[in-house]
């Protein structure tokens, strides 16, 4: 298989749902230069018309990404960094979320969103942030946040197919990361997760950038003895509560890694779905490794401070095995 | 405007401020590239006219807000370079902290109501600190500096459209650098001018040449006027050109976007030296005095990146301090 960069598995994959599709178009700031790499060569390739340029006014690409939705084409917006959602949230939550459940199912919402999330190193507080909770708590969106090159291609492709409004997360310091793509047409389904390493003892389950940083701490603590399974929920809406549930029950202890705030957290969501669904697997109590509930610091040691990492992962490991 | 009808104090006072601007961010792109300043670092180097024509008029009682490429406004409202550099490195003793970094500067106590991470973040900002000057009848202004890109986000309209609404004592200083990140602004803006746009909240719309730190002076010292006397906002679009990319380094990451001549054109209205000229001109400042103040601004610059240099990092806990008031 081609190992590939996660940004150019964007970038594949936006090309050819593209070629595929001629209702596929992408808007969004600076997407002609390409700010974060993602879409350059799209404009050359497809022109003016279908690669549009716009200015910056997140609450009107958006909305004008929904309205064109529902008149019959599939927008691909992209809003780059996360943070800037919020100028954009009465479109994409009160909008893109709500017009077909008000419509009574008529209105058809094929659009998507991608952006950039996460820390990636001194950006401060406004564009640094974990925005997908926010929209965890907003229905009518789906959400898929990929945790490699792979992911990322086929959930893309998956998202732009799918008729519903679905927001990509792309963390900022994945986009420096290869990997494995099969080549060609690879979907990978919105609702289903993946068992990324198998290992009796403790489940990590670990939401996008904190997938490789599980696995890596699963190796580490392999040499300990401890027997480490590590799944990647790869959509939070829909879940696929299933596959979620059958990897816990096989280790009966429980450590979520998520980069978001802890409180109303993706990482407190998920506990609370395997406390009701699944108390009876449960050897022990579940532990989050999530960022401290503060706004993410510009000062280096104290982005650190607050952020998950590998270290804090183990810690939470080795308490639960205690 | 006639240099010679401005006090040679005043005069002296703008070439400090351009030239404080100028070395500012171009030891900060250095460190930069020497990895000592984490995070995106946006400079304003060709722009120096704007912040310092603005903030001439205004005192410690008023109040800004700025953008992400906010050093130049910061400075030039009177943040000290020491406090300002350390918190660039992330250091304690940084006006924010550490916190905040490059585009989040805030000092209170200057008015400095902040740069902004948010493209058009601060104009809203400015139109509330301009309601609250007018609910407590203090006299003070509020100038919310952004740039071309952000007249385009939905905060620029509903701000113009209360501050003239409600007779705001507020001022929109809009850099045009005829550029928003990668794009032109001819690419990404209905009009010419936007300076037009005022036409619709009905507020005066004035153009000045932003590399003309005279023109940019007068016209913020007319807005001032106006605002004082309770006649509402100005909007005031100063032209200008952004000599360095959008962010520091970018060159790493991005095909060249602007054409090599339109930059070398720019340079020939280096907004410093065109002041420079003006002086000389007058016949009452002397070289020697500018070369004076450029020696000055040098010795406070090593000073202040010495001072950050030798700032402790924050003590990580302080990283749960300041999120409420009452915790
Ligand atoms: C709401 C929002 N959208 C997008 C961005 C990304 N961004 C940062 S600066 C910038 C360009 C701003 O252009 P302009 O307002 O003209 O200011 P200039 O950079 O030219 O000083 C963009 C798009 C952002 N920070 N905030």
């Amino acid at each position: 298989m081609p190992e590939i960069g996660f940004v150019e598995a964007i970038r594949q994959a936006l090309a050819e749902e593209m070629e595929r599709d001629p209702t596929v178009f992408i808007m969004g700031e600076d997407v002609k230069v390409g700010a974060f790499a993602a879409t350059r060569g799209l404009y050359e390739k497809f022109g003016a018309a279908r690669v549009r340029n716009t200015p910056i006014s997140e609450a009107g690409i958006a909305g004008a990404g929904v309205g064109a939705a529902m008149a019959g084409m599939r927008p691909v917006v992209e809003i780059e960094f996360a943070s800037f959602f919020y100028c954009c949230f009465d479109q994409v939550c009160n909008q893109a979320g709500k017009l077909r459940y008000m419509s009574g199912g008529q209105a058809r919402m094929p659009i998507t969103f991608r952006c950039v999330y996460g820390a990636m190193g001194s950006a401060a507080a406004q564009h640094s942030e974990v925005v997908y909770p926010q929209f965890l708590s907003a229905p009518g969106l789906k959400i898929a946040i990929p945790s490699g090159a792979a992911e990322m291609k086929g959930l893309l492709k998956a998202a732009i197919r799918d008729d519903d409004p679905v927001l990509v997360f792309e963390h900022g310091r994945l986009g420096f990361t290869r990997g494995e793509v099969p080549a060609g047409d690879v979907i990978m389904p919105l609702g289903k997760g993946a068992v990324k390493r198998a290992g009796n003892d403790v489940t990590i389950i670990a939401v996008g950038a904190m997938v490789p940083k599980a696995l890596a701490v699963a190796e580490e603590l392999e040499k300990e003895g401890i027997g480490i399974a590590v799944w990647d929920p790869r959509t939070l809406v829909p879940l696929d509560e299933d596959g979620m549930l059958e990897v816990v029950a096989n280790t009966g202890r429980v450590v979520i890694a998520d980069e978001g705030h802890r409180r109303g957290g993706a990482a407190g969501d998920l506990a609370a779905i395997i406390i009701d669904q699944g108390f009876d697997y449960l050897n022990a109590p579940i532990k989050r490794v999530t960022a401290l509930d503060v706004p993410i610091p510009f000062s280096p040691p104290l982005e650190s401070y607050v952020l998950p990492d590998e270290e804090k992962l183990k810690a939470a490991v080795r308490e639960i095995m205690a | 405007m006639d240099a010679s009808a401005v006090p040679k104090e005043k005069l002296l006072s703008l070439y400090r401020t351009m030239v404080t601007n100028r070395r500012f961010e171009e030891t900060l792109s250095n460190l930069f590239f020497q990895g000592q300043i984490p995070g995106f670092v946006h400079v304003s180097i060709g722009e120096e006219a704007v912040p310092a024509g603005v903030c001439a008029v205004l005192t410690d009682k008023d109040y800004i807000t700025t953008t992400h490429r906010g050093h130049g406004h910061v400075l030039a409202k009177g943040a000290q370079l020491k406090p300002m550099m350390a918190e660039l490195l992330g250091k304690r003793t940084g006006y924010c902290k550490g916190k905040g970094g490059s585009m989040h500067i805030v000092s209170y106590s200057l008015g400095i109501f902040g740069a902004n991470g948010i493209v058009g973040g601060g104009l809203p900002i400015a139109t509330g600190a301009a309601l609250a000057s007018s609910l407590r009848g203090n006299d003070a202004v509020a100038v919310a500096f952004f740039g071309d890109g952000a007249s385009n986000e939905g905060t620029f309209h509903e701000s113009l459209n209360l501050a003239s609404l409600w007779k705001l004592p507020v001022i929109y200083v809009c850099q045009n650098n005829g550029y928003g990140e990668f794009t032109a602004t001819a690419d990404s803006t209905s009009v010419k001018d936007i300076a037009v746009r005022a036409q619709g909240y009905d507020m005066p719309g004035v153009i000045v040449d932003g590399n003309d730190v005279l023109a940019v002076y007068e016209a913020a010292k007319t807005a001032v006027e106006r605002a004082k006397r309770g006649q509402g906002p100005t909007l005031i679009e100063a032209k200008t050109y952004r000599w360095e990319g959008h962010v520091v380094g970018e060159q790493a990451f991005v095909p060249d976007y602007r054409p090599p001549e339109e930059i070398a054109a720019a340079k020939q209205r280096c907004p410093i030296q065109l002041f420079a000229k003006q002086l000389a001109d007058t016949g009452f400042v002397e070289p020697a005095e500018l070369e004076r103040i450029a020696g000055e601004v040098e010795r406070a610059l090593e000073e202040a990146v010495a001072f950050a240099q030798a700032s402790p990092f924050p003590e990580v806990e302080s990283a749960l301090e300041d999120v409420f008031a009452n915790p």
